[in-house]
């Protein structure tokens, strides 16, 4: 397989990807050694059929979505550094990062509010900025067992809208979404330990 | 006519009676021969019944000590068996107090029943049935099952901290006890150090995994799990190794006239034995490997080799006087992964289940010896000994702990934090292992053998019951979740789709470790030790048509359910409708319970209990409505558009609706051309299920 030295020289743009996401050089070889093994034929970009290759993701009912989302506006290809910034949405907040806020850079890609808007993107499919009550009718049917009637879900899923929906227009906004979720520590349950 | 096939019978009808005889000559003289108490009467009941010439010949006849040992054995296993389904019923038990009280009880209750009826009880434990015959199961099941790659991630960690935990404990706890029995105010000056040593080093032999399932829902991290596994795994081997080392110790020198050069022998036998056990177990699991390459055609015996070889490597390691513990269990470790591969889907299913029945019946037998033992005359209660017994084994065991893993956080990535030592530290729960350790303890090396067998028995049954049943509560404490019990509908949904997104992006990021080391090690697996232990052409076939089958039988029924429910289709409800709270709450229970479990990332281990089904089952409903989105899609040859009935009934039954019917046949393409078994099957499938759709198909 490629070359085995694991220069941080050979990561394209490396400097620029680390400003962005903020992940520190070790985790970011880390990636890029992934990078290199998920992507079968060393095309230098990965495409869906390597992301499905991940076996854990076919049994993961979000795992279409999941796969999806690393390719952002219909592209077919992305590189290692769209990757990255997929992933950087889940490096754990460090409690200096919150407090360096310097107001002209932009926001970090690891923010509660990133996180968020990353979670609003798997339901909102069609990219209007709200979820309809049928893209949350669609996640539901995805998340729940087949014993659940239709019924069921079709009831949930307007119970659901509903709980979150303020200014009745039968959809959630995501203004609306992070509201709902306020009382969540999303920083924790979005940050995985290990993307340090 | 008749008469014509008895001729032709008659040779081969003498051999039939030949047999039966020759087999009733050997077992008498087997009996005759033997000299066991239980096998002596039979010969008993052929003389009384040769004996007596008045006596008739009577209808009904009781013999009860022709089966009493096999019968009373079996009762037992059978009353433990009872005792844990009864236990599993109430679903919320087994989270309260670990399995381990469970049969400490029924092993009480047994033990009261023989006491109060005065009953001998069948001489079931000696020391040879305990390091033959009990032991191996025990010891072999948690070497298989466990999970290697995060084993090795962390075996300089495991070694660390379960190789110097386990000496430091027994040696702390031993000289501690040394120096309180020579106060004469406790009339224990009589105990040398190398009786308190031993000692030590029985009682320190933990049985850590007995408590995992208690605190399993907690979401320990996985570290934590290898270091709690790791130190089980490796605890009864080295105490078995001390024990023995020191027993040889007290044989050799009565009269203490220890040299220096003796402990330096000590030393590094120790260090013989234990690397010796470990050369051995290797050894036999690669041959184990290797033979089950060649069983295709007989699987019926492949559970058998397995065990067999694992059951060898302890013997000869045995014989050596090496440490069979260990052997055992790197023959389990080493031969898992290739024997996994080799033997059939049956096999491998028997072989698990057997090991866990194989040890459950151990563990079990251990038990109610203990509790045979605890109701019984032969206890000496000493108050100082006990307490203070008690006293150093916490206190030695929270010393070994954060000194241990303070210094190993130095070297780790990801270090414990102070939480997790305290879990460790707290899961020090004794087990069968030190009870029964304690019970084949030499009575003329030890006058004072009651002695050690009581503190130990007070010592287990505090740990497993105060212990045992406070870690659940603590870890949830200490694992400070949201109080927020009511969660809104939204909530929940959203907190399980974060918790799936994190497990895929998790499962995106594969595994993080020492590359160097484990990519060395895979390319020296994969050039070598696969090529000689692997099976050739393993039977794809099988995995395709298993797959088959399980689809169609599943499709059959997930459409018979959709027909049916979509039947009872109703108007769907418009705008907003009040729902009264119990309609909430029922809609917040339908949600809880009906959607789908987080993938555990495969480190959950029972002892007692294999993972129950429900994970697969899952798994397939989504591998399923996967396949369904690709064979609709491909049928349609048009993309789902969104809030449009799509006119299938199966709605429900899709994924993903793939934007664009090119990328789907793409995809199917180079599925085929990287050979990927799932998208190989999606294709074949497609063959199956729809015949005559993809004749435009270039595929």
């Amino acid at each position: 397989m490629g070359s085995r030295s694991s220069h941080a020289a050979l990561i394209p743009d490396a400097d620029h990807i680390r400003r962005e996401t903020g992940f520190s050089q070790a985790s970011l070889l880390r990636l890029y050694h992934r990078f290199r093994a998920l992507d079968r034929n060393q095309k230098g970009y990965l495409s869906r059929v390597d992301l499905q290759q991940i076996g854990a993701l076919a049994v993961n009912p979000l795992g279409d979505r999941i796969i999806d989302s690393f390719f952002p506006d219909g592209s077919q290809r992305v590189d290692f550094s769209g990757f990255a910034r997929v992933l950087a949405h889940f490096r754990p907040v460090d409690e200096e990062d919150s407090r360096i806020q310097d107001l002209k850079q932009p926001e970090p890609l690891n923010s509660r509010m990133n996180k968020l808007r990353f979670a609003f993107q798997l339901y909102d499919l069609d990219r209007d900025g709200k979820i309809s009550r049928n893209e949350m009718l669609q996640v539901l049917r995805l998340m729940v067992g087949v014993q659940v009637t239709e019924e069921q879900l079709e009831s949930i899923a307007d119970r659901t809208v509903q709980e979150a929906d303020e200014d009745g227009d039968g959809a959630v906004s995501f203004l609306e979404f992070t509201k709902s979720l306020e009382k969540m520590n999303i920083e924790q349950k979005m940050s995985i330990r290990i993307l340090k | 006519m008749g008469l014509e096939m008895f001729e032709a019978f008659s040779p081969w009808n003498v051999l039939p009676w030949l047999v039966v005889l020759a087999c009733c000559e050997a077992s008498s003289g087997v009996n005759t021969s033997s000299n066991s108490s239980a096998l002596q009467t039979p010969n008993a009941w052929f003389a009384a019944s040769s004996s007596d010439p008045d006596e008739r010949i009577s209808v009904f006849e009781l013999d009860y000590d022709y089966v009493q040992i096999p019968y009373e054995v079996t009762l037992w296993i059978l009353l433990a068996s009872l005792a844990k389904i009864g236990f599993h019923l109430y679903h919320r038990l087994p989270h309260l107090m670990p399995e381990s009280c469970l049969l400490i009880l029924v092993g009480a209750l047994v033990g009261s029943i023989i006491f109060g009826t005065h009953h001998q009880s069948p001489p079931v434990m000696d020391s040879s049935i305990y390091f033959l015959y009990l032991l191996p199961p025990i010891v072999l099941e948690s070497g298989y099952f466990m999970p290697t790659r995060p084993f090795f991630e962390n075996i300089g960690s495991i070694l660390w901290w379960g190789g110097l935990g386990a000496l430091i404990n027994a040696f702390g706890i031993g000289l501690s006890l040394y120096f309180i029995c020579q106060i004469k105010a406790f009339g224990l000056s009589d105990m040398h150090l190398l009786q308190n040593l031993l000692f030590g080093s029985l009682i320190s032999a933990v049985d850590p995994v007995a408590v995992l399932a208690v605190f399993e829902e907690a979401r320990v991290n996985e570290q934590l799990y290898m270091m709690i596994f790791g130190e089980a795994l490796l605890n009864d081997g080295i105490s078995v190794v001390l024990y023995n080392i020191l027993i040889a110790f007290t044989k050799m020198h009565k009269f203490e006239d220890i040299e220096p050069v003796d402990i330096l022998a000590g030393c590094a036998r120790f260090i013989i034995v234990g690397c010796g056990g470990v050369f051995f177990g290797i050894i036999f699991g690669f041959i184990s490997a290797f033979i089950t390459r060649f069983t295709q055609n007989i699987s019926a015996i492949e559970p058998l080799i397995v065990f067999m070889f694992s059951y060898l490597s302890y013997l000869a390691a045995e014989t050596l006087y090496l440490s069979g513990i260990l052997a055992i269990t790197a023959c389990a470790v080493t031969m898992k992964k290739y024997v996994e591969e080799n033997v059939s889907q049956t096999s491998y299913t028997t072989i698990k289940y057997f090991m866990k029945m194989l040890s459950s019946v151990s563990e079990t037998l251990i038990f109610i010896f203990m509790g045979v033992s605890t109701i019984g005359k032969n206890h000496e209660w000493n108050w100082a000994f006990i307490c203070f017994t008690l006293v150093f084994c916490q206190i030695w065991r929270a010393i070994s702990v954060f000194v241990l893993f303070y210094v190993s956080n130095q070297f780790r990535t990801f270090p414990f934090s102070i939480k997790d030592q305290f879990i460790i530290f707290y899961s020090g729960v004794r087990g069968a292992g030190s009870f029964s350790l304690a019970f084949l303890l030499p009575l003329s090396l030890f006058p004072r053998k009651k002695l050690f067998v009581t503190a130990t028995l007070v010592v287990i049954y505090f740990t497993v019951f105060f212990q045992g049943i406070t870690i659940g509560p603590l870890v949830r404490y200490l694992d400070v979740r949201k109080t927020n019990k009511k969660e809104s509908i939204n909530e929940e949904l959203h907190i399980r789709l974060m918790d799936h997104l994190k497990a895929g992006i998790e499962d995106v990021c594969g595994q993080w470790s020492h590359y160097q080391i484990r990519d060395k090690f895979k390319k020296f697996d994969h050039q070598y030790l696969r090529k000689i232990l692997i099976r050739k052409n393993l039977p794809k076939s099988s995995i395709v048509s298993l797959y088959k089958k399980l689809e169609m039988k599943q499709a059959i029924e997930m459409v018979e359910t959709g027909i049916l429910t979509s039947a009872a289709f109703s108007a769907r409800v418009q705008g907003t409708k009040r729902l009264s709270p119990e309609d909430v709450e029922s809609m917040r229970d339908i949600l809880t319970h009906n959607m789908y479990q987080v993938r555990q990332r495969n480190l959950s281990y029972n002892k007692y209990n294999l993972k129950p089904q429900t994970s697969e089952k899952q798994a397939k409903e989504i591998l399923i409505r996967r396949q369904n989105t690709l064979r609709e899609s491909m049928r349609k040859g048009h993309s789902l558009p969104w809030g449009k009935q799509a006119g299938t009934k199966n709605i429900r039954y899709l994924s993903f609706p793939y934007s664009n019917p090119q990328t789907a046949r793409r995809d199917l393409r180079a599925a085929e051309s990287t050979g990927n078994w799932m998208r190989l099957i999606s294709v074949f499938l497609q063959r199956i299920w729809v015949p005559g759709s993809i004749a435009q198909d270039p595929c």
